[in-house]
């Protein structure tokens, strides 16, 4: 915290300098964050989010859902944009200052809060409007108490927000390591817990977490002190190690990739034996989502069809599983096994995409997206409606869907474990046909599809086949899903296919990474394990009633910052590397001799790659 | 002896305007043949009918006899006429090789079952799918192969988006490649090298052209013949030199004050 102390007395002896700050732009940022703190404020998280606790009687989820919003201003409002080729000042007092100035200005909306509910009552319209917010803002100490307390914490969470540009690289990545490594292990308390228990290490959570939640003092300040020191001794490592791996050839890469996997899977089959039900339960969700996310990201990642109805193949992919499995089944019940069923289901699906793909598919971007919408609806009312009441069941669905039985296993909902081993079983084949497809013909042609149509037809490539194609596989991976979730739930009924489903499930894809298999991996564990589904409770249970409020607010937030996903595709992380900019310049360049301009760019594309990669240590 | 691809009488109308009207000629194996005129005489139209993005009012397209009216471009395609585009469309997201492997796609049967089996058949069609991609980007000297082959396409420059556009066509295994102004945009230098090529595309790859062209030092090099339109409609035909002489010709491009030009 030296940092801290000494940035007051630097900024002092540069005064007249730091006055010329761009003022209007710290009033956008400061206001606006004044007006997240209230309304993070007004739907509630402080206070419903306070029993969780992060640092036991220090920091509650409660304070940490005001706190990160003037940190992450702060930042924001010293981040330059940095472009190739033009010189930027090297961040000084003055970012600092202006981070000063945006915490102060974003003090004013807790304030202006605290002394609202103090004089006024607005508790009609504003739920959370009332003295327990009043008693959270203030500490519990008293309005004068807490609006210094907020002018003040404020500022210094803007000031330090804004620090992380001064600090050298090696200190950001510490702090940023600690801090981001606290907060994994104390949101994460449940997995750790209950993977502690399984491998009988009781003791040392025990230890590191008090009795009602949260890290205790001591093993966070031995925590911290850990994981910097990790994070200093990894440092680089990584990239070397990733490095390597990208640099192997032919056999030994082959060896690498097969080794990574085979660890990888090993960890998948093991882990669930060591985990509780919960944790147990909340992978098989995962799973079920995965598989969804997979097909979608077929249609939406590969061929570019925004398909928005994608619920009504996990829809039929569930009803068929009920009606032909199902004793209760109301008009026809042959009671098959499982394994029969699902070929019938994987074939029924192929039909439903074929059917519905058919008329949609001519469509195009928007028509296509609000049409797929209203199929999606349609099935789900189909199901729903009195009129085929005597086939599926009406609102109260299809119940009493048995459990699966393997002969050696029997996969119920009640133990989660078996569901997951299940779903891991279609995640893997859904994976490989996803990969396999995306390096194949028909792949490239969805790709083109997705590119460009009109250049695509004329290239050779019989569009509608192809994207009827992609609606059938998709079609197949979600009805896959479906039918896993009538044997783990024992029913289905017509609201567990909510548009909501495909909207999520859309989400996923889009947050992880369009037509990405890791992407789309990476964004089902983040948002279907940390979040949750539209129904299935996630890690962060106390986040339930704002789940979809955080749903949107991520999409909008990875559409503005990272349209590419978490894990963007190998291609799209190209696109950010190279030096279009350089190829301009070629291009532009005074003398015509080919050869010459040839070997320029060769050799300027070569240190730019490098300048570029300024990070990594030249290998 | 029928010719490779005859237009009788072709009329393409948007709307009320007739786009092209009374279109006659013929091309025969072997030829370059440049379609010029003024813009909006209706030259991509033109190109637009034959590869099937836009449908004929009146007149038929024959290629080796058969019309190809009414057919899906990509069934045009599959006959063997291939074509780029004035605005280089390419697909920007996909590698350049990508580019080139999927425009194969009309000459490659391999469907789901190959892929997820990886049978012999599936891994030897791959093979060949891509050397005849290979063969096709090494047409253009160094600048699309060697480590440009696994960079997304909208990073090469403008130049080479129009020689991957080529490539891309040529790799359909046309018979026929029509090349909507492929050296516009261009630098003197390029366009030099440029008109080479197209020369070669012929001679080595055996390729028939029509092309849509503005620069007339390309015509003059490398057409046999020269075809005018003007508001969709041919004015003259012949050689380059009887074509540059006509004064329709001169009329429809410089207007009607007609000063003495040398």
């Amino acid at each position: 915290m030296s940092a801290t102390m000494s940035a007051p007395s630097s900024t002092s002896s540069a005064a007249p300098a730091l006055l010329d700050l761009a003022w209007r732009r710290i009033g956008k940022w400061g206001g606006l964050c004044a007006l997240a703190i209230v309304l993070v404020s007004l739907i509630g998280m402080p206070v419903g989010l306070d029993r969780r606790m992060i640092i036991e009687g220090r920091l509650s989820l409660g304070y940490l859902a005001l706190v990160w919003i003037p940190l992450l201003f702060g930042y924001l409002v010293s981040k330059r944009v940095v472009l190739e080729g033009v010189e930027t000042p090297d961040p000084g007092a003055r970012d600092v200052f202006a981070g000063l100035c945006t915490g102060v200005l974003s003090g004013l909306g807790p304030v202006l809060l605290i002394l609202g509910i103090d004089n006024f009552n607005l508790r009609k319209p504003l739920v959370n409007w009332g003295p327990q917010l009043l008693e959270q803002l203030t500490f519990g100490r008293g309005i004068g108490f807490g609006v210094a307390a907020w002018f003040g914490i404020c500022a210094v969470l803007g000031l330090l927000g804004s620090l992380m540009h001064v600090l050298s690289k090696d200190v950001r990545r510490v702090v940023s390591f600690v801090a981001y490594g606290l907060l994994f292990i104390s949101v994460l308390e449940a997995v750790i817990s209950d993977l502690s228990e399984g491998f009988g290490l009781e003791s040392l959570t025990d230890a590191m977490y008090a009795k009602r939640g949260g890290l205790t003092v001591k093993s966070s300040v031995i925590l911290v002190v850990v994981i910097g020191v990790l994070s200093i001794l990894t440092k680089g490592r990584v990239k070397v190690v990733t490095s390597r791996y990208k640099e192997l050839q032919g056999e030994e890469r082959k060896r690498a990739s097969m080794l990574l996997f085979s660890g990888v899977a090993g960890l998948c089959i093991v882990l669930p034996l060591f985990l509780g039900k919960i944790m147990n339960e909340l992978l098989a969700n995962v799973g079920l989502f995965l598989l969804l996310a997979l097909g979608l990201n077929i249609v939406v990642g590969l061929a570019g069809i925004l398909d928005l109805g994608y619920v009504a193949f996990f829809a039929v992919g569930g009803y068929t599983t009920a009606v032909l499995t199902s004793a209760e089944s109301p008009f026809f019940a042959p009671e098959l096994h499982f394994g029969f069923a699902l070929i019938i289901v994987i074939l029924m699906a192929g039909l439903t995409g074929l059917v519905i793909g058919a008329p949609v598919i001519r469509m195009r971007g928007d028509y296509l997206a609000i049409v797929t919408l209203g199929f999606g609806e349609i099935i789900r009312l189909l199901f729903m409606s009195d009129w085929l009441k005597p086939y599926f069941g009406g609102a109260q669905g299809i119940t009493n869907v048995p459990p699966v039985d393997l002969g050696f296993a029997v996969v119920t909902g009640i133990n989660p474990r078996s569901v997951f081993y299940m779903v891991l079983v279609f995640c893997t084949l859904a994976i490989y046909v996803s990969w396999r497809l995306q390096g194949s013909r028909l792949g490239r042609a969805w790709m083109a599809i997705r590119e460009d149509e009109q250049v695509a037809e004329a290239m050779g490539i019989n569009t509608v086949n192809a994207k009827l194609m992609a609606f059938v596989v998709g079609a197949m991976m979600a009805a896959l899903s479906g039918a896993v979730l009538a044997a783990k739930v024992g029913s289905v009924f017509p609201n567990s296919f909510m548009i909501l489903v495909s909207i999520i499930i859309l989400v996923v894809v889009i947050v992880g990474g369009m037509g990405n298999i890791v992407g789309v991996l990476v964004g089902s564990f983040v948002l279907i394990g940390v979040l949750g589904g539209p129904r299935q409770p996630g890690l962060l249970q106390e986040f339930q009633s704002y789940k979809l409020l955080i749903y949107g607010a991520l999409l909008v937030f990875m559409m503005l910052q990272r349209p590419e996903g978490l894990v963007p595709s190998a291609r799209r992380s190209q696109e950010l590397h190279q030096e279009e900019f350089l190829q301009d310049a070629w291009l532009k360049g005074e003398d015509h001799d080919l050869e010459e301009a040839e070997a320029a760019e060769q050799a300027t594309a070569g240190s730019g790659a490098e300048g570029a990669d300024g990070e990594g240590d030249p290998t | 002896m029928s010719h490779l691809l005859e237009i009788r009488d072709l009329k393409v109308t948007f709307g009320g305007l007739d786009a092209l009207s009374g279109l006659n000629f013929h091309i025969d194996e072997g030829e370059i043949v440049s379609v010029i005129g003024p813009n909006g005489a209706g030259k991509t139209t033109f190109f637009n009918a034959i590869s099937g993005l836009v449908e004929a009012a009146e007149g038929d397209i024959l290629f080796e006899g058969e019309s190809v009216l009414g057919l899906e471009p990509h069934q045009v395609t599959g006959l063997g006429i291939a074509r780029t585009f004035q605005n280089v469309r390419l697909f920007p997201n996909m590698t350049i090789l990508e580019n080139v492997m999927v425009s194969q796609h009309c000459r490659t049967r391999q469907l789901v079952f190959g892929a997820l089996m990886q049978t012999k058949a599936f891994k030897q069609e791959e093979r060949e799918i891509r050397e005849r991609a290979e063969a096709a980007l090494g047409f253009f000297g160094s600048r699309l192969v060697g480590y440009r082959l696994e960079q997304a396409a909208f990073m090469l420059s403008y130049a080479n988006r129009r020689r991957l556009e080529i490539a891309r066509a040529m790799a359909t295994q046309p018979q026929l490649v029509l090349l909507d102004e492929p050296v516009a945009g261009m630098n003197p230098m390029e366009t030099a090298e440029l008109t080479g090529l197209i020369g070669r595309l012929r001679s080595e790859w055996g390729f028939t052209i029509v092309m849509v062209e503005h620069d007339m030092r390309v015509v003059r090099d490398v057409s046999d013949r020269v075809v005018v339109l003007d508001h969709g409609v041919p004015i003259a035909q012949g050689s380059y030199d009887e074509v540059s002489t006509n004064p329709e010709v001169i009329e429809a491009y410089l207007g009607r004050p007609v000063e003495s030009r040398a």
